[in-house]
């Protein structure tokens, strides 16, 4: 977090991500004078509408016309404005994208995208508001920086800190039901350094959005059934924090990565062309939607389903504890 | 205050000179979208020499007027004009398209002087210049914000949803132009999909609305000057021109969207260009 910025939201470990950043934002509307607010026809759904509410005349709802919205942002960054956007993740990185990368992106300017519902945590509604794809679309995007935050405490954090971060910024969050798995905001967030949760040697899951809740469920299991699973929070899914992923396959050689996203193209994919660049075998195993469109659902049962919820990663860790990892020379020096 | 002759005579000697950069440059990169560039240059002509409140030593000065040419593919025209207002050295443009060079057919806001944005994706100039103008009420400033369209880029979506967002928000200081040159890559528009009545949409959603002959400086001026003065509304100028504008072999061919010149070519299109302006001026 940037030095000397601070936020407080009363409950904020009871509240949903986008509760959490809408009640954020308000604060930092006092604090940035040229902060401005748009959405599209989501002002209450998304949770912006509460800086509406405190900033009516820096507030703009543009109708039924995403599109716009993020051509209108990125003329009001060029104003000399910070406009921050908010919408369903479907509209932004789907619908929206073009508007996002040429308008925003290419013009590397300073507009935040807060995108709600995102993955399939809005999952009764269908794939038409599911999104499973926005990582994969918007870490392709140079300038872009891609945030995933945990629960409602580290979205706080995250919108805190992309204030002062300069450029385009991307925040995905959730419906985000989920209890929180940070119980206080003090823990040294920083855009692009991931945090471990808990240390552990066997297995390292590497995960963010409410994987990272699932992993430290699993990792509870795990601990019980005697592995020791160590948790790497990586909120930052662009850029990633190469050291952290060479430092954990270097300890476990065991990689499992969690996310809330088709298993193309996002943190998984992210976190394996570091492996594969570093050179060092590891086993690796990618969690998350598979390559489909979604079954409606309860997200809770869809996480399930997908067996990227807390029953899924152990499995997936049993699997690649049975595995024989060939050890290359260094396996021992290493170890 | 309408334009003396004597300004008209020299706007359009400025635009002599910038059709013939046009041709010039469409020579040496081997190749341009010179057709749609010839149809708008009067309109930047007269905006970049008489209207547009700008420093070209100062190309970020805050308080300047904006111009987003919506129709991006027009940047060599937009180049030509720039350079002839003192943003950049002319010359640079020899390198236009070369690898490398700041200048590729869509201009780029990062890389070229006097780009307020960077376009060539049809339909977001004007919801970028809504952007603009919402943000200059905002910080109470007195600029304006001048977008230019294609015709056929009103076949977008995208600007109709701009078009309602900016009469909702009654910006009178946003003027858009149409270059209504009547002619898409494919052929003329309303053969394949019409856009008339252009000024009477644009009515609909909030707008004042003008129809203009968009080579004559006279009206393109009383055409700007009555934009500025209206209140409470922002401002659309339909402006009728004709692709390929000057040069006999292209004036009104939709195949002269983008095309290369051969140094005969060049020749025939710098003399018809000649024998147009001498004709006008006398």
């Amino acid at each position: 977090m940037a030095e000397g910025m601070t936020w407080s939201v009363t409950d904020g470990d009871k509240l949903t991500q986008a509760e959490v950043y809408g009640e954020v934002l308000s604060q930092l509307g006092e604090r940035y004078p040229d902060l401005v607010a748009l959405t599209a026809d989501l002002a209450s759904s998304t949770k912006i509408g509460r800086f509406g509410k405190k900033f009516p005349e820096r507030f703009f709802n543009v109708g039924i016309a995403e599109n716009t919205m993020f051509g209108m942002a990125a003329g009001l960054a060029q104003a000399g404005l910070r406009p921050v956007v908010s919408t369903f993740a479907a509209f932004t990185a789907l619908r929206s994208a073009e508007q996002v990368r040429t308008d925003i992106c290419y013009q590397n300017l300073n507009v935040k995208i807060i995108s709600t519902h995102a993955g399939i945590s809005f999952g009764q509604a269908g794939s038409t508001h599911h999104c499973t794809e926005d990582l994969a679309v918007m870490r392709s995007f140079a300038n872009m920086t891609v945030i995933v935050p945990a629960d409602g405490i580290e979205t706080g954090n995250a919108v805190v800190a992309a204030m002062e971060w300069p450029g385009p910024v991307y925040i995905r969050v959730g419906r985000g039901f989920e209890p929180p798995v940070n119980k206080t905001q003090d823990y040294g967030y920083a855009i692009g350094r991931a945090i471990t949760m808990r240390d552990g040697r066997d297995v390292a899951i590497i995960a963010c959005g409410v994987g990272v809740l699932q992993a430290m469920r699993a990792a509870d299991v795990l601990d019980r059934q005697g592995l020791s699973a160590r948790v790497i929070n990586m909120h930052t899914i662009k850029p990633i924090d190469r050291d952290a992923i060479i430092k954990a396959v270097t300890d476990t050689r065991r990689i499992i990565t969690v996310e809330e996203h088709n298993v193309m193209g996002g943190l998984g994919s992210a976190v394996a062309e570091v492996i594969v660049e570093n050179g060092k075998a590891c086993a690796f195993r990618k969690l998350g939607v598979p390559d489909c469109y979604s079954i409606v659902g309860y997200p809770e049962d869809l996480y399930h389903h997908y067996k990227f919820d807390a029953d899924g990663i152990v499995e997936t860790v049993g699997e690649l504890m049975r595995l024989e990892i060939e050890e290359d020379e260094d396996w021992e020096d290493e170890a | 205050m309408p334009l003396t002759p004597e300004e008209i005579s020299e706007l359009t000697q400025i635009s002599w000179d910038i059709r013939k950069t046009i041709i010039e440059t469409t020579f040496t990169c081997g190749g341009s979208h010179i057709g749609g560039s010839l149809s708008q240059t009067d309109v930047l002509v007269a905006l970049y020499f008489k209207y547009l409140n700008i420093d070209p030593a100062r190309p970020d000065w805050a308080d300047r007027d904006r111009f987003i040419l919506s129709k991006g593919h027009g940047g060599v025209g937009w180049a030509s004009v720039l350079a002839a207002r003192g943003y950049f050295d002319k010359a640079l443009l020899k390198d236009f398209n070369k690898t490398g060079s700041p200048f590729g057919m869509h201009l780029d806001s990062l890389k070229v002087k006097g780009c307020d944005a960077s376009t060539g994706s049809l339909g977001h100039g004007l919801a970028i210049g809504v952007g603009l103008a919402v943000g200059a009420k905002l910080q109470k400033k007195n600029y304006r914000t001048y977008v230019m369209m294609g015709d056929g880029e009103l076949c977008e979506g995208t600007i109709w949803e701009a078009a309602i967002l900016a009469g909702h928000h009654r910006l009178d200081n946003l003027t858009a132009f149409v270059d209504r040159n009547g002619l898409m890559i494919d052929g003329p528009t309303e053969k394949i999909t019409t856009l008339e009545p252009i000024d009477e949409k644009f009515r609909a959603f909030g707008w004042e609305a003008l129809t203009i002959d968009g080579h004559d400086f006279a009206a393109i001026g009383s055409a700007v000057e009555q934009a500025q003065s209206v209140s409470g509304k922002p401002c659309a100028i339909i402006c009728k021109t004709v692709k390929g504008k000057c040069v006999g072999l292209m004036e009104g061919q939709a195949q002269w969207h983008y095309g290369g010149l051969n140094s005969d070519l060049r020749d025939e299109a710098l003399k018809s260009v000649d024998t147009y302006y001498r004709a006008l001026l006398g």
